[in-house]
């Protein structure tokens, strides 16, 4: 099939991985920062098939995982109110909250609905006159155009029972924040294809040169992940830090114009808190001023909602590449899909989730 | 790492928690995977147990075979609650009839007579009722079973989605017919009898009001007559299972674990069509865990293999049977998946339905 078929070519795949073993004459630590990478990494057996000397270290680009703690309880007090339609994408539903999750909301009467697209969420409202209609916005540059759109439509509308939850966080930032780390292993980076569809690439120029490191932007099927592992790896041996392009059937370097000028219409930088990993300065985004009508968290008054992490989970540390999943205590014990503690074990693009539905057997674990 | 490492303990893994978490019944109990599993485990069970046919409900198969002293009587039943109750290719009425047939034609069964229980909501338009009522009879007529007892109630508007049908089914098993679990053995074949994920599809796209640019049906179909060609065949048939909620990875998981073997599959040769391979990869869902309503998955003893495929390719509903991997005796109770471009992976046990993903 067309852009699937083609590129998860067992015989291509093998060539890729044959350059590789060619290039490679020492470790190298790479890291690929958005979760759908890692979910195609470790569902296709990427990493088991690489070289030993190359590691793969998982960054926190999943953007359910990385929703603090504190914004998830918010969204439940939000959801458990009768008077609101709660809309949210699947896979933030089973996300735990510090007490309990949407799922849980719903079956005791919470009114819950996944969507597909927010401007789902604004029809709900039109056709909803009498109830408040909450859509939580989360996410990376990649959902934030059509997040921001349903605030312009509720607003050209004339919509008042509409409001936007917003979490949204933002990827250079991120990798910033990892480079500065005095932990990080970190020699290169996959940056995600989808961010830079919207945001183009200007905005990893500057950290190619401050820091030294190879970027390499890169797609989510499984050549487009060995491609850009070959790319990083090639420069990183000869001994370069350039920003390539390895996804330019949906990547140009200026991205997409009317995606960020809305962008740039509804939301403005903030500081924002990662879930596991603290607070990253200037790496998110929040409903600008001029929208506040908008915000959820204004409206539904539950900015004075505080809570704290899990001790067991490690979920910071695996959001940053410190540790592989299977090295957490709790994995697979006090934590699983079933029971997680954190939200790297509930959606398919979190790390832990990843390593538990797919890596069951290969998993010697630390005690 | 430390230098006390220890193996991952599978054993823990597959061990349902008691049902301390939800303490109402959330969506994910219907889901066919793992919450499903803890509620028949944990609540039903205990609940329905010390029966003088005890062993029979132990197994928890799709359908029973009772033994009445000479002819063994397979028996089955399952509610259809299916939203929206009209989708590509066929409604929650010709859904309700070929899941039980199938349900007991796995047993090696042939279905004979069915009841239906209906129970309806107020308001529920006529024409509508009559629709479904129309292709539960031919279904019925189509599989060559008879509807044979019924009941209808009636709940008030707004306690109801229009029409929750349950079926139950019984049938003969021929002679010398043992199908289960426990005849699954390492080396054993397995065949999906055609291409999945179809129906979970058909019904996502007009649930969610997404199209995929061509129409993707419903798979629903009888099997009886697929189950009977195989069995005559004379090959060497272990066990049959309709890959039905949770899809073919659920089911795999099921059996792997009640026969304590392992299952071995190549992830590219399971047949999915393109579109609905695609329509999958646009909702982040995976087609190994999306439902089926037409399709088998056999085990068979691999000298039988090439038989076994040719007769299922003879027949309407196999046409596309494909052998997608063998029994191991390797990691039991697990499915492990080669992947496309050669990697490996475990295929889970769903938890409950997939999730979109969000981007």
């Amino acid at each position: 099939m067309k852009y699937l078929d083609e590129f998860s070519d067992p015989e291509l795949a093998g060539r890729l991985l044959d350059e590789i073993r060619q290039t490679v004459t020492q470790p190298w630590a790479i890291m690929e920062v958005c979760g759908g990478q890692t979910h195609t990494i470790i569902r296709n057996g990427i990493d088991q098939l690489l070289p030993d000397t190359v590691t793969l270290i998982h960054g926190p680009g999943c953007p359910v995982c990385v929703t603090p703690l504190e914004t998830i309880d918010r969204a439940l007090a939000i959801a458990a109110d009768p008077d609101v339609i709660f809309c949210s994408f699947g896979d933030m539903i089973r996300v735990p909250g510090s007490t309990t999750d949407l799922f849980r909301i719903k079956s005791e009467g919470g009114d819950i609905r996944i969507v597909y697209s927010p401007l789902d969420a604004v029809r709900l409202a039109q056709a909803h006159p009498e109830k408040q209609v909450v859509f939580f916005g989360i996410g990376f540059e990649t959902t934030a155009p059509a997040n921001a759109m349903t605030v312009t439509m509720a607003k050209n509308l004339g919509l008042t029972n509409f409001s936007l939850l917003v979490s949204h966080v933002l990827v250079p930032p991120a990798i910033r924040a990892i480079m500065d780390s005095p932990t990080r292993r970190v020699q290169g980076f996959l940056a995600a294809g989808h961010v830079c569809t919207v945001m183009g690439m200007s905005e990893y120029v500057p950290l190619v040169e401050e820091y030294h490191v190879p970027i390499v932007v890169t797609g989510f099927e499984p050549l487009d992940v060995l491609e850009g592992i070959r790319r990083v790896l090639v420069q990183l041996e000869e001994g370069r830090a350039d920003l390539e392009n390895a996804y330019p059937r949906a990547v140009n370097f200026e991205g997409n114009a009317a995606a960020q000028a809305v962008v740039h219409d509804v939301f403005t930088t903030c500081d924002r808190a990662w879930r596991g990993i603290g607070t990253i300065p200037q790496s998110g985004w929040r409903l600008s001023d001029e929208y506040a009508d908008f915000d959820a968290e204004l409206r539904f008054d539950v900015t004075g909602i505080t809570a704290e992490e899990s001790k067991l989970c490690r979920s910071g540390e695996v959001l940053q590449g410190l540790i592989k999943p299977i090295e957490c205590g709790a994995f697979g014990k006090e934590c699983s899909p079933r029971t997680p503690l954190g939200a790297p074990m509930v959606s398919s693009e979190g790390a832990c989730a990843a390593y538990y539905q797919f890596r069951r057997l290969a998993a010697p674990v630390s005690a | 790492m430390s230098d006390n490492t220890t193996q991952v303990d599978l054993e823990n893994w597959s061990c349902p928690l008691p049902l301390r978490d939800y303490p109402q019944i959330v969506m994910g109990h219907g889901g066919g995977g793992r919450l499903s599993a803890e509620l028949i485990e944990h609540l039903f069970l205990p609940a329905f147990s010390g029966g003088a046919l005890s062993d029979t409900l132990m197994q928890l198969g799709d359908a029973a075979v009772i033994d009445l002293g000479g002819p063994r009587l397979a028996f089955s039943t399952d509610s259809y609650v299916v939203r929206p109750r009209f989708f590509p290719g066929g409604n929650v009425g010709d859904l309700a009839v070929n899941g039980t047939v199938n349900d007991v034609s796995m047993t090696g069964a042939r279905p004979i007579a069915l009841s239906v229980g209906v129970v309806l909501e107020e308001g529920m338009r006529l024409d509508e009722l009559g629709r479904i009522a129309d292709a539960m009879g031919a279904a019925a007529r189509k599989a060559g079973v008879t509807i044979v007892t019924g009941d209808t109630k009636v709940v008030d508007a707004g306690h109801g989605d229009g029409v929750y049908i349950n079926t139950a089914g019984i049938g003969l098993v021929p002679e010398g017919v043992d199908l289960g679990p426990h005849r699954v053995r390492p080396g054993d074949v397995i065949i999906v009898s055609g291409a999945i994920a179809m129906h979970g599809i058909a019904v996502m796209s007009v649930r969610e009001g997404i199209g995929f640019g061509s129409e993707i049906v419903t798979d629903s179909a009888p099997l009886n007559g697929l189950v009977a060609a195989l069995l005559e065949s004379g090959a060497d048939v272990h066990m049959m299972r309709d890959p039905t909620r949770g899809g073919v990875a659920a089911t795999l998981n099921e059996i792997a674990s009640s026969s304590h073997t392992g299952m071995s599959i190549v992830e590219r040769s399971v047949p999915v069509p393109d579109d609905v391979r695609a329509a999958c990869g646009f909702l982040g869902l995976d087609p190994l865990y999306v439902a089926n309503e037409g399709k088998l998955v056999a085990f068979v003893a691999a000298e039988d293999a090439d038989l076994a495929l040719q007769t299922m390719q003879a027949h309407e509903y196999g046409t596309q049977a494909t052998i997608i991997g063998t029994v191991v005796e390797e990691h039991p109770g697990v499915v492990v998946a080669k992947t496309g471009i050669g990697g490996t992976r475990v295929v889970d046990l769903p938890l409950a339905e997939q999730l979109p993903r969000i981007c």
